[in-house]
């Protein structure tokens, strides 16, 4: 196994009953990277994440997360994973400040409690009891909990579902510095900017399928694609036409115009268009 | 957020920091006894239930069972037993599907936390819940009833080695039946009858010995009657197993019949336990 990779895996299938969630997917992740598996709901992401977490027993296929089967954990194992599930438990009765105390007795490395509550951004929270946060805060304690132990490796299942978009930039911040400590980070999302934002690699899974691995811009071909130009005629008619050399073209309308060309606009296929038509709904 | 930033592996050196079972065991004891008391509905629900109990039956029955012995005396066992039964067996069979259902149990299989640290914090929980709301129940009718505690101190071996395998057997059932239950709700629908049921049958409610043949054949199936007889040995006077079924306490077979239930209950745990949901495959 390739020292550099973090995660490896090869043919990786699940089937409940019937429904194939993972139908053979390749991928590997390397040491240090932020790697985002996009996706719509019922493609396998969580399926995937949750076979990699040590979750969820595979039906075939190779899988060696940080050298290890994740079919078969073990504490030290765990103790070098860090997770960040869906909506998971919490303790109603407890403080934030002692649920992450008591979290931390379960690692060896673990980092200060609340040296990590305030990373996350719940420094005046510490002392609430976690049935009093709202949805964005309960997220934060999810994260806080998931890199109580220093992590080399962490998953997050959807993090920032239900932040507003200042909780969000915040959390791309810390997911930022993380991955500068050096920490490979693996993340579902739906919000394609999320991905475009903190992704160094994004993998677009659909119907249990990896159906493209690239850097975000890269998608697709998007890069290389053609770009769209458009303008209004002196009639007021707008006129659109896709080109390879959009500046030649743009330098001629200039000419034409004498100068400022009227409703110019110049676009390149969004992250989202390329997603869109890759999950096949373009 | 803060912006420090942090080394992402430190296995070098932090081992020492790595706590041992007596303290991983203890921590989540703790854990558990705090948010059993802090959630208010469990403590009025599981330790005033059986005081609420005896306090009726305290004020219904007020003459006696046998020349000198009110049964006050004969229905505190039932209540003890009945309290010890609430507090593990319903307790956990109504906690852990809502702890499973809710995420929590995941939660705690995504850390490096040995199993049986869950089940020793439930144990310890239960344990110092049982004990605080027996004493609370024996000081209530010493105080109210004059409730003449165990004598000798043979009595209160007895009373402790009843309870301990009682509570044992309880807890490793209710850790086991609470598998049953599909979400959170159901917990208690599938406890709750369970324990009703065996109160009425196992001379809780009722002086054992006037409940029909067959009932008394069903209840001897399960711990909760051996918990009640074993209870009586302790708090009636020696005489009075003659009244029983087998016309003694039979404390042998008592040990018997819950060693027994303890074996199938970890057994069960140990074959059935789930730590997530169906849903979650």
């Amino acid at each position: 196994m390739d020292d550099e990779l973090a995660i490896s895996v090869r043919g990786l299938r699940k089937a409940y009953g019937d429904n194939v969630a993972v139908a053979g997917v390749d991928l590997d992740v390397h040491r240090g990277e932020v790697f985002a598996l996009l996706g719509p709901n019922g493609a396998g992401k969580t399926t995937t994440v949750e076979i990699l977490e040590g979750y969820r027993r595979r039906d075939a296929g190779e899988v060696s997360v940080l050298g290890s089967d994740p079919a078969r954990p073990a504490a030290d194992w765990r103790s070098r994973v860090g997770i960040v599930l869906q909506g998971t438990g919490e303790f109603d009765e407890l403080t934030v400040a002692e649920v992450l105390r008591h979290f931390s007795g379960f690692y060896a490395a673990a980092d200060d409690p609340d040296k990590v509550i305030e990373r996350v951004g719940l420094a005046g929270k510490a002392k609430a009891r976690t049935h009093t946060l709202s949805g964005g805060q309960k997220r934060r304690l999810d994260v806080a909990l998931g890199i109580i132990g220093r992590p080399e490796l962490l998953f997050l299942d959807e993090p920032t579902t239900g932040f507003d978009p200042e909780a969000r930039r915040e959390f791309w911040e810390l997911i930022r510095d993380l991955a500068a400590a050096g920490t490979t980070i693996v993340l579902t999302t739906h919000y394609l900017d999320e991905a475009e934002a903190l992704a160094d690699r994004v993998g677009v899974i659909s119907a249990g399928r990896l159906v493209e691995v690239a850097a975000p811009h890269r998608l697709g071909n998007r890069q290389e694609a053609l770009a769209t130009v458009s303008w209004r005629t002196p009639e007021g008619v707008v006129r659109t036409a896709e080109s390879a050399t959009p500046t030649a073209l743009v330098a001629e309308l200039a000419a034409r115009f004498g100068g400022e060309v009227p409703g110019l606009t110049v676009a390149r296929p969004t992250l989202e268009d390329v997603y869109l038509r890759m999950i096949g709904h373009a | 957020m803060t912006t420090t930033t942090k080394p992402a592996t430190t296995s070098t050196g932090a081992a020492a920091r790595r706590l041992g079972p007596v303290a991983l065991g203890l921590r989540q004891g703790r854990l558990e006894i705090t948010q059993f008391l802090r959630s208010r509905e469990s403590v009025v629900f599981t330790m005033g239930f059986p005081v609420i109990m005896i306090l009726i039956f305290a004020s219904i029955f007020t003459d006696e069972i046998a020349p000198g012995v009110r049964y006050t005396q004969y229905f505190i066992t039932g209540m003890i037993a009945a309290g010890l039964m609430t507090v593990s067996f319903q307790n956990l069979g109504i906690w852990i599907p809502i702890e499973r259902d809710r995420g929590v149990l995941k939660r705690y299989r995504g850390t490096p936390m040995p199993k049986w640290v869950y089940f020793a914090g439930k144990v310890l929980m239960v344990v110092a819940i049982g004990v605080a709301e027996t004493a609370l129940l024996l000081a209530v009718s010493v105080a109210l009833f004059d409730l003449d505690l165990p004598a000798t101190t043979a009595r209160w071996l007895t009373f402790g080695w009843v309870s301990v395998l009682g509570v044992t057997a309880c807890t490793l059932c209710g850790i086991a039946i609470s598998s049953l239950a599909r979400t959170a709700r159901s917990g208690s629908a599938v406890v709750t009858p369970v324990a009703l049921v065996l109160q009425f049958i196992s001379g809780v409610f009722f002086v054992f010995t006037e409940l029909p043949g067959w009932m008394q054949q069903v209840a001897a199936l399960f711990p909760l009657k051996w918990m009640c007889q074993g209870l009586r040995s302790v708090f009636l006077p020696e005489g009075f197993g003659g009244q029983e079924p087998a016309g003694s306490f039979e404390l042998g077979r008592v040990a018997l019949v819950l060693t027994a239930w303890c074996v199938i209950g970890l057994v069960l745990c140990l074959t059935t336990f789930r730590w997530t949901t169906k849903r979650d495959g």
